[in-house]
């Protein structure tokens, strides 16, 4: 087949100047068969599995990226939820756990380590309930190492007793990083209907009903998509819907091709593709701008949450013709601090927490990388999460909550995070009490799945 | 699927128009055994743009030896010249 001039300078192009990266390629390993109880044991058998399976991941994604030459941003591992694996540990042998882990991310040259998880939706074991205990310690103490716990499902209903910990434990993880900006409960998501295949980190986990090794790709590309809409500033929104399904079909096709290649060379079969668009801090590369773009003088006013479900649909529509199987998050990020657009609204006053709210009703996550000032009560937190959950438990979908309270910092003030984590303007939260519907406890349980109105 | 297994590789040249950007990259193309199949220039917003399609089959090395060959000459003219596999244009843009 010959190939056309037109083709090759659009990709050059997107490559170039409009930041089209591979954004991760994720190898999901399971580690059921390391089981032990003795956490030594325990400890060496998951180090051997891990290190093993994933030995030429970096090296494997370092090879395809310069062959295809479009860059591909991280390397990954998911795991089984630890506190699935564990047998009766501590919380100062998941302490431990967590050390190794981020051990094993430390030689194999990986950049996040996912699955420091515990799935607590409908209740919650000793197991479960240490794990969580450990979080401060454990994101405090290790770099690479990422986690997440479910604390909802649309079949389960909200688990409220294991969101009144988290609340806890999210303020004890911003005090317990505090010499870093509480950079700790970046690692940390709280999900409702989490997916089990998803590449992207904090959440990311290997789910049950996955294989014993797989590799998932998420792919990204805001920048892309911005460019291309601007070359329709006048075209109707139905147009703007199918420039974003062309270009998400693009983007996709060249996640679709890392992900085979890589599941070959690694001798695994290919998961997913996540066929997302997840901003960074580089020029350009915001979904902010592209609801921008789409007609919002700035990201917040009324008409945002429109542009934002057109934007999020098309993205779907467009990357699952291009891909066998999509999965994971699907759809758009609107993490504050890793978008330039975002981080520009909050500054205007534009963007606030209920809107960005609102926003996650449509797209595909939740409240993602939002910094609270650090005397927020732990209720609140909870508040917020049980929220967030609610709203991905009546909608049957995925939301997540990656909220960082930041120690001694107030409203309005900056925080860095650095790196793909970014910087973050310190958002106002509610100065009033969600103390009773926290101390109340119990399960708020799963909705009716008829009568949808 | 028969993907990145074949021979065919895209190299792109991209840079400030200047005289013997041809004879200097089909230069060292030559040298090192590869065959040139397509070859297509134009000058896009000043900048002198080239995308010829090559056959590596001959060439003693993978992409990335290839693509080394080319800093000295990137570096003396200011170029950029990248080297990507064919099944990246073809995947991207073909169903």
């Amino acid at each position: 087949m010959s190939l056309a001039f037109q083709e090759i300078m659009e990709t050059i192009r997107m490559v170039e100047m409009e930041n089209l990266d591979i954004r991760t390629v994720t190898m999901g390993i399971s580690l059921k068969d390391c089981a032990h109880p003795d956490v030594q044991l325990f400890q060496e058998n998951i180090y051997q599995k891990i290190t093993t399976k994933a030995a030429d991941l970096k090296a494997v994604a370092d090879k395809i990226q310069r062959e295809i030459g479009i860059p591909i941003i991280n390397r990954r591992i998911s795991i089984t939820p630890i506190a699935s694996v564990g047998v009766k540990f501590s919380s100062s042998d998941y302490v431990e756990i967590a050390k190794t882990l981020d051990r094993a991310a430390k030689t194999l040259g990986i950049d996040f380590i996912g699955g420091f998880s515990a799935l607590v939706h409908k209740g919650m074991t000793n197991d479960e309930r240490n794990l969580i205990l450990s979080l401060p310690e454990a994101l405090s103490s290790t770099e690479r190492v990422c986690a997440s716990i479910s604390v909802a499902t649309t079949k389960a209903g909200i688990n409220m007793d294991a969101i009144a910990l988290v609340g806890e434990t999210i303020i004890k993880a911003s005090e317990a990083s505090k010499d870093q900006n509480s950079l700790a409960c970046a690692k940390l998501v709280v999900f409702c209907n989490a997916p089990e295949d998803n590449p992207f980190m904090a959440g990311a986990f290997h789910g049950e009903g996955e294989p014993d090794v797989v590799i998932n790709v998420g792919v990204s590309g805001p920048g892309v998509v911005l460019h291309a809409l601007k070359k329709y500033p006048d075209a109707d929104l139905t147009e703007v819907a199918n420039v974003i399904k062309k270009t998400a079909f693009k983007i996709t096709r060249a996640g679709e091709l890392v992900g085979r290649l890589a599941a070959d060379r690694l001798n695994a079969p290919f998961g997913i593709v996540d066929l997302s668009l997840a901003p960074t801090n580089a020029t350009g590369d915001s979904v902010a701008e592209i609801l921008e773009e789409i007609g919002v003088e700035v990201c917040g006013v009324p008409g945002t949450t429109a542009a934002l479900a057109l934007m999020n649909d098309a993205v779907k529509k467009g990357g699952s013709m291009a891909t066998s199987h999509a999965g994971g998050f699907s759809g758009a990020f609107i993490p504050v601090s890793e978008d330039n657009g975002m981080i520009a609204a909050v500054e205007k006053g534009a963007l606030t927490l209920s809107k960005l709210e609102a926003m996650t009703c449509v797209c595909s996550v939740g409240l993602d990388m939002i910094a609270v000032p650090g005397d927020t009560a732990p209720t609140t937190i909870s508040g917020i999460i049980a929220d967030e959950s609610a709203i991905g438990m009546i909608n049957k979908k995925t939301t997540a909550v990656r909220i960082i309270p930041v120690a001694g910092k107030k409203a309005g003030e900056m925080v860095e995070f650095g790196g793909l984590l970014g910087r973050a303007p310190i958002m106002e939260v509610s100065q009033y009490s969600s103390e009773k519907i926290i101390r109340r406890g119990g399960r708020i349980p799963a909705p009716i799945q008829a009568l949808t109105n | 699927m028969n993907h990145t297994k074949g021979n065919r590789v895209v190299v792109s040249v991209i840079g400030q128009d200047q005289k013997g950007i041809i004879a200097k990259v089909t230069a060292i193309l030559a040298k090192n055994d590869v065959n040139i199949l397509d070859i297509s220039q134009t000058i896009m917003q000043d900048f002198f743009t080239m995308v010829m399609v090559v056959d590596i089959k001959d060439f003693q090395g993978d992409t990335e030896a290839l693509s080394a060959q080319f800093k000295p000459l990137e570096d003396e003219m200011g170029l950029k010249i990248r080297l990507q596999h064919e099944d990246i244009f073809n995947f991207m843009h073909r169903i």
